[in-house]
């Protein structure tokens, strides 16, 4: 079962690396921000794997953490991409 | 402009007690694992960004009238004063006290008054990133 972790560990950094080279190179905004929030995905996985591969508990936190980041970071990069501004001032006028 | 917001409103009356509640779990975790007031402090303004931005700034003014400045300060003067005081028990400066208490729903809890001040690195951390973001958004 150890190595079943490993393998997936190496295809997700695998992954993790094409994005990053998306994360760079990427033509518009909208595929950075697409390769950011995949990015925050395999972070998440990465840490999920580690911390079945070494056995502890304590990993479990961190990855709650980064989904939230990740999704805040998500919605504030789509804000920003279809309004133009990340905080209105009154939504209702 | 009114915009229709509906899916991402509804989902945000939802995480935002998610997040405060991981904040409080985070905050109460960093006695003996990773955590603490720094994180605790950074997750709440997390909650409150997202309030920000599936509704808008005045609205979110008006269900949470905190003056982010003073509870900077008040943080400031509690974390101060917790250090402060093991000069009065004539011990070295930043010297905590514990001991270990019987509570009636926690069982054996160990209380210790590190604990003052991380709550005073909690509320400077929440004042300060609130008073920086509150700032830069009203510019636009």
């Amino acid at each position: 079962m150890m190595m079943f972790y490993w393998i997936s560990l190496i295809i997700v950094s695998i992954g993790f690396t094409g994005l990053l080279f998306r994360l760079v190179k990427g033509p518009s905004i909208a595929d950075r921000v697409v390769a950011l929030d995949a990015i925050g995905i395999s972070l998440v996985s990465i840490v999920a794997l580690l911390s079945l591969i070494i056995e502890t508990e304590f990993f479990l936190e961190i990855i709650l953490l980064l989904s939230i980041l990740s999704f805040i970071g998500t919605i504030a990069f789509a804000k920003f991409l279809e309004r133009g501004e990340i905080f209105d001032r009154n939504n209702n006028r | 402009m009114r915009t229709n917001d509906v899916m991402l409103q509804t989902a945000t009356k939802v995480v935002t007690f998610i997040i405060l509640m991981f904040a409080v779990h985070i905050f109460f975790a960093g006695h003996y694992t990773p955590g603490g007031g720094f994180v605790g402090g950074l997750l709440t303004t997390s909650a409150i960004v997202l309030l920000m931005l599936a509704f808008d700034l005045e609205t979110v003014k008006k269900i949470l009238p905190i003056n982010y400045v003073s509870m900077t300060a008040v943080g400031l003067l509690l974390a101060l004063a917790t250090a402060a005081a093991s000069i009065i028990f004539d011990v070295p400066f930043f010297t905590h006290a514990y001991d270990y208490y019987d509570l009636p729903l926690f069982g054996n809890t160990s209380l210790h008054s590190a604990l003052l001040f991380d709550v005073g690195v909690y509320l400077v951390v929440v004042g300060v990133t609130m008073t920086i973001i509150q700032t830069i958004g009203e510019d636009g």
